[in-house]
């Protein structure tokens, strides 16, 4: 399962959610309750809230603990220790990528910069969905890892807009078999 | 009781007041149904249903950018104004001469597109603007930033004469955002919330553009003098400091309209509380220190900025779920609310932000960000709480006032048809965008690769019916406005007043 619709689903369950209270509120918001079924419903919704806090913080403890650790991004000022290394330079509006045949199953670290403005460095996996990106900027070389699982062909696209040729701008690169040449 | 009162005689307008704010009114949804069309019209164009050259098209895309940051800005400082000049004393020429520099700078912004042929988007990020390759001059790209820079000195007009009439009622900006009670103490309960918010944008926001300006300042000195190059990573980090506040401080102007007319229609009173000045307090630090979010896979970034970005994006959620969303349904449940179209509104605005806001927390996760960043998810979560939030905070104001003018609350039923299109349109084209963003559909492309255009077509039934009800919202809210018979006598809660 993809990452995204793992996000996916999570986001039209919570859209769902507040959909939900919304509707169940209007449902109640015509008839006037008296004052003592108002002052009841207050009571009932401060107790809520504070329910409704304890469990988001709970959810932003826990997500925080389980999203940054490992940390998704592998240290940029010291030597990364993989057996592959892709050069990769963005210009408008095409890539170099050396070199652009790769193995599947063991990591690859992809040292990424511009000649020339901001782009995006996106690889899309035969499927047509991104696996990972990072950012090609002037000046600076950004260091992505990724670990290949699958062999086949992957589209690089840029993803930061940088003038007329952004939407061609594109590159492939090879991933083979284990041992594979 | 006058908080409680729909239409209370202070609110009325008349003379140069009456005439600037609308101004403010009718010049918004002007540009708000114009930049919808450009909207519409690149939605098309990536469902191959027009034909759109490339070079037009992100010339749409750099209007369509800077057109709705700035015009919901344009709406939400009416917002801010109607309601702050009851608690502290504005000076009517700040509030001019923001419209004023808005406008100049909105034509230097059209002249610089349109005749400049400038298309670097509304990010203008270093160094492409000044690399028009033939497309746009330097000297495009100068007038483009010009206009913001004109547009921000507007705002910061604004911001200083309310910073200054809220401190001569309140004492300093602190005792304005109700600090002094976040421990302890008894809270004032007429201490208005307009005035907390108001409070909130003018620090936070003040602070982002004063960041737009210096980024601007250095990329005009860099497109006279090339020799003078930026850090791409310093421009970039100011950029989004200063976009990501501004279009933001929105919501938060916004919002004033909620606080201040749910209570009068659901008949409730909505009182000022501890949570409630507890949110403001972190919103206030949030918003400021937030937008590392937006440059999470610029991994040259130091990582405790990125991952600031992430913990203060979750952090977000708290002051909107637990006190904004939830004070507000709190209020209409079992009240008797008068579902008029600004209650309705209103409702749907509270719906749009928090809604909005879980697919924007969600991208502002790094290992999420890694797959999402600059898809259609990032359009489908800003324009869910842009389009279906902030737009109809602006439009619930604006039918209370055409409603206060004819004195009674508008609820015709071609106003619930307009309603109607309005939301569903919203809801197609907001999930059309997310679903996209689930697929890896990348963002501000002219052309579409033919396994995308299923949703781009999907956006584009959903926008149509967005503009048409927009359309409706236009001519109904021009029409209220025009029409109105002349009002009575003025009186305004002047400062003394204010704080009570």
């Amino acid at each position: 399962m993809h990452l995204q619709d793992v996000i996916w689903s999570i986001t039209l369950a919570g859209i769902g959610l507040i959909a939900l209270a919304f509707i169940l509120v209007i449902a109640q918001s015509g008839k006037r309750a008296d004052d003592e079924a108002g002052a009841r419903a207050a009571r009932t919704a401060r107790r809520m809230q504070a329910w409704l806090f304890g469990a988001l913080l709970v959810v932003f403890a826990a997500g925080s603990y389980a999203t940054l650790r490992p940390f998704p991004i592998f240290p940029q000022h010291r030597a990364i220790d993989v057996p592959q290394v892709v050069d990769v330079v963005a210009r408008m509006w095409s890539w170099q990528i050396e070199p652009a045949t790769i193995r599947a199953g063991s990591a690859v670290e992809f040292r990424v910069t511009s000649g020339d403005v901001n782009h995006g460095f996106a690889i899309y996996a035969p499927d047509g969905r991104i696996v990972a990106q990072t950012q090609a900027m002037p000046g600076y070389t950004n260091k992505l890892v990724y670990d290949f699982t699958a062999p086949g062909t992957y589209t690089i696209q840029c993803l930061e807009f940088c003038g007329i040729g952004h939407a061609p701008m594109t590159g492939q690169i090879e991933v083979v078999a284990p041992g594979g040449e | 009781m006058a908080a409680l009162t729909l239409f209370p005689p202070e609110e009325r307008l008349a003379g140069g007041e009456r005439a600037t704010f609308d101004c403010y009114l009718v010049t918004a949804m002007a540009l708000f149904v114009l930049m919808m069309v450009l909207g519409l019209t690149m939605r098309m164009s990536q469902a191959t249903w027009v034909n759109v050259d490339p070079v037009l098209f992100y010339k749409l895309l750099s209007m369509h950018g800077a057109g709705m940051v700035g015009t919901a800005s344009l709406a939400t400082t009416a917002v801010m104004w109607f309601f702050l000049r009851k608690c502290v004393g504005l000076h009517l020429w700040a509030f001019v001469g923001n419209y004023v520099l808005f406008m100049l700078g909105a034509l230097c912004i059209i002249a610089s597109i349109f005749l400049g042929g400038y298309g670097a988007l509304w990010t203008f990020l270093y160094p492409l603007p000044i690399l028009g390759f033939g497309l746009w001059s330097p000297h495009a790209a100068a007038l483009f930033m010009l206009g913001y820079l004109l547009i921000g000195v507007g705002s910061l007009l604004f911001y200083f004469d309310a910073a200054a009439a809220i401190i001569k009622v309140h004492g300093n900006l602190g005792r304005a955002l109700g600090l002094q009670w976040l421990f302890g103490g008894n809270i004032d309960p007429g201490h208005p919330k307009t005035v907390v918010a108001s409070t909130m944008v003018i620090i936070a926001n003040s602070l982002g553009i004063l960041a737009g300006a210096v980024v601007l300042v250095m990329s005009l000195i860099s497109i006279f003098y090339p020799q003078i190059t930026l850090d791409a990573l310093l421009a970039k980090n100011l950029i989004y400091w200063f976009g990501h506040m501004y279009i933001n401080a929105t919501i938060y102007m916004g919002v004033i309209a909620v606080y201040e007319l749910l209570p009068r229609y659901s008949g409730k009173p909505y009182p000022i509380s501890r949570p409630f000045l507890w949110s403001w307090a972190a919103s206030t630090l949030f918003v400021i220190i937030v937008f590392p979010h937006h440059l999470m896979i610029d991994f040259a970034q130091p990582r405790w900025l990125t991952i600031t970005g992430q913990v203060v994006s979750w952090g977000a959620g708290f002051p909107v779920f637990v006190v904004t969303m939830y004070g507000a349904l709190a209020n209409i449940y079992r009240s008797g609310i008068r579902w008029t179209m600004p209650a309705r509104l209103m409702v749907l605005s509270l719906f749009g932000w928090a809604a909005g806001i879980l697919p924007a927390i969600l991208d502002g996760t790094i290992r999420n960000n890694l797959v999402l960043h600059n898809t259609q998810w990032v359009p489908g979560h800003f324009h869910f709480y842009l389009l279906l939030g902030v737009v109809a905070m602006v439009l619930a104001l604006m039918f209370h006032v055409i409603g206060s003018r004819a004195e009674a609350a508008p609820n015709s039923g071609s106003d619930r048809v307009g309603f109607g299109l309005y939301v569903i349109g919203g809801l197609v084209f907001v999930f059309a965008f997310l679903d996209a963003g689930h697929l890896s559909v990348a963002r501000r492309m002219a052309t579409h690769l033919p396994a995308w255009t299923s949703t781009d077509k999907v956006g584009s039934l959903g926008a149509a019916l967005v503009v048409l009800g927009m359309l409706y919202f236009a001519f109904r809210i021009t029409g209220g406005l025009l029409r109105s018979p002349p009002p009575r006598a003025v009186s305004h809660a002047g400062p003394a007043g204010a704080a009570g």
